[in-house]
């Protein structure tokens, strides 16, 4: 079977990001950038799908700034075997990248696509949703287990009460979670290797979509700060300032 | 127009962060419907109509809504759906499959866990982990919307006389299957809805040294919690989780152990109104959000403290 999986570039889950003063958005100048970590799970799914001989190939497909194509060889340096990059300047929200992807599943034809559940930048946790609405697809969302079968997949689902198991049709979309797998750190080799795959330039005008934002930020701000705490010394002052002081107990 | 939200259930009760998500609904506008699609969900129904400030339940029944799978829940809100001007899903596991899904079929942008209405097209919605803020306006023409549950209080579940109408079952094409379920089994309060909240994390070094937690715990009638290393560890299942890929909880007193304050584990916690750390680093970034900070060990501290809690007979609210 073929894969398709979703990656995109944001700011490196360890930076502290700082709301820019004029609150039009937050500091992304001289920041590390990395792949979304969710997305490196779904990565790893798939080269550990394509090293068991259940995917024949695997295609990394990445949308936004010039420097997504560092994001895609991330993943061409793990194991996919080439890269799409759809480049644009422009903003990018969940139902644009859901649409543009849907075009990519029209040409590549995969058997599933893989993408994070969740983007560490905009929070959305949308697009693989979006993504199985628009192709008419089953979902398999927040997965923490994959088991291929002949034309269905099992997915373990992380839910609010625990864990759910549903069997859904392939062609499918799946979306991970952080327990689905361990990713692993590219080799210097496969580094090298990763520079001469494949890595096929689109633009969304080519691909025929609208990615008109349909949401404007009209300002980002910082959250409420709490005020400073204190440290206590000893058991008894907790429980006395938990009980007197702010009358929690 | 009216205001639709899509109301979790078990087809018996209601998912508590309905209310909270029919209070956002009527910060939109006064004229709330919610919609129960589930399978012999007569008493799910029955609450749904007793909510204060509920006018409409719109209810669909068949075996296919049973466990709320988007694939078939998702025609049936889009019928519906298109008489609305907003769309609300809570902004939990089952909203969150759902919600995107309906969004894209609506071609319309979804807003993902707003905590504040500015007006009905103008929304707060937290970013980067709850780091920034973003103030979003929506130009389509149906908003469809998941509501952080912690953000808004919860309607009153009774006082309402909704009126009910039967809606019928859309035909699908059965692309997904139910075939079990592991729910974690508590006697205690739900974590989103919990008072009071203890949490351990990685500190805590073993699952059976969770004990000490789950004892003190029940002398605060409290719910237990976890950071993502203690799950990953296996101390604790995944829905114990608290943080920015797990839970939000915003109770009145969060107690975190042997947390180190990850802003990963911050964006979960760091609304609730009190916050306690307990750490032996004193450099730990979780003391920066604590208003009462103790330094030590906790293997030494939270037994002390259980013992302090007996002494001055402090008892569950
Ligand atoms: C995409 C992504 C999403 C994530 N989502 C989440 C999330 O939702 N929730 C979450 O929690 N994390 C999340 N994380 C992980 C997060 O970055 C941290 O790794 C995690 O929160 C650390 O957990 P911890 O504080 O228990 O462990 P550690 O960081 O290892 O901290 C353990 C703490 O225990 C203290 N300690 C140890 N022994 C004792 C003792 N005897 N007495 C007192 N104190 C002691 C130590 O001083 C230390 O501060 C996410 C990470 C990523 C990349
Ligand atoms: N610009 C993008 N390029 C590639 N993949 C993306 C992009 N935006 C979102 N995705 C995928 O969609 C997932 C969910 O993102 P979101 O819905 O924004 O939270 C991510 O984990 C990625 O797999």
């Amino acid at each position: 079977m073929k894969l398709l999986v979703a990656v995109k570039r944001v700011i490196d889950y360890n930076v502290k990001v700082r709301v820019k003063v004029d609150e039009t958005g937050v500091e992304t100048s001289n920041v590390k950038m990395s792949m979304n970590p969710f997305d490196e799970i779904a990565v790893e799914e798939a080269i550990r799908l394509l090293e068991n001989g259940t995917a024949s190939e695997v295609v990394a497909v990445s949308m936004g700034v010039q420097q997504c194509q560092e994001t895609i060889r991330t993943a061409l340096a793990m194991g996919a075997d080439r890269g799409i990059h759809v480049k644009t300047d422009e903003e990018l929200q969940p139902l644009a990248v859901a649409k543009l992807l849907s075009k990519i599943v029209e040409h590549e034809k995969p058997d599933a696509v893989i993408l994070g559940k969740q983007a560490i930048d905009d929070d959305s946790n949308q697009t693989g949703q979006m993504l199985a609405g628009v192709l008419g697809w089953s979902q398999g969302t927040f997965a923490s287990e994959i088991v291929l079968t002949n034309s269905k997949v099992n997915v373990t689902r992380e839910i609010d009460g625990g864990l759910q198991t549903i069997a859904i049709n392939l062609p499918a979309v799946i979306t991970t979670d952080l327990r689905l797998n361990e990713p692993r750190y590219a080799s210097l080799p496969n580094i090298m290797k990763a520079k001469k795959k494949e890595i096929v330039e689109m633009t969304p005008e080519g691909l025929g979509v609208d990615i008109t934002p349909r949401l404007t930020t009209l300002k980002v701000t910082e959250p409420p700060k709490r005020e400073e705490g204190i440290k206590v010394e000893t058991v008894s002052e907790l429980v006395e300032k938990l009980k007197n002081e702010a009358g929690v107990i | 127009m009216a205001v639709l939200v899509i109301a979790d259930h078990n087809n018996s009760t209601l998912v508590p962060i309905t209310l909270n998500t029919v209070t956002a609904a009527q910060a939109i506008d006064g004229d709330v419907h919610l919609l129960v699609a589930g399978n012999n969900a007569g008493s799910a129904v029955e609450a749904a109509k007793n909510i204060a400030g509920v006018t409409k339940v719109l209810h669909v029944d068949a075996p296919k809504y049973e466990y709320q799978l988007a694939e078939a829940l998702t025609p049936i809100v889009v019928e519906q759906g298109v008489n609305y001007s907003h769309i609300l899903f809570p902004s939990n596991t089952t909203g969150k499959n759902v919600g995107p899904r309906v969004a894209a079929l609506l071609d319309v942008a979804q807003i993902s866990d707003v905590v504040e209405i500015i007006s009905s097209d103008t929304f707060v919605r937290p970013i980067y982990a709850g780091n920034a803020m973003a103030t979003v306006q929506s130009s389509d023409p149906i908003k469809v919307i998941t509501v952080r549950g912690t953000a808004f209080a919860a309607a009153e579940a009774t006082g309402g006389s909704g009126t009910v109408e039967t809606v019928a079952a859309i035909d699908d094409p059965a692309l997904s299957d139910f075939l079990g379920e592991e729910l974690t089994k508590s006697e205690r309060p739900e974590l989103t809805a919990a008072r009071v909240i203890v949490s351990g994390g990685r500190g805590m070094q073993s699952g059976e040294n969770f004990d000490i937690i789950e004892k003190l715990a029940d002398k605060l009638g409290a719910a237990v919690g976890a950071s993502r290393a203690a799950v990953d560890a296996g101390y604790k299942p995944n829905d114990y989780q608290v943080g920015q890929t797990g839970k939000v909880v915003a109770p009145e007193l969060y107690v975190a152990v042997g947390i180190s304050g990850a802003i990963q584990h911050l964006a979960g916690m760091k609304d609730s109104k009190v916050i306690v750390a307990v750490n032996k680093d004193e450099e730990a970034p979780i003391f920066s959000v604590a208003d009462y900070g103790i330094v030590g060990d906790l293997f030494k501290i939270i037994p002390e403290l259980d013992e302090e809690l007996i002494k001055q007979d402090i008892k569950p609210h």
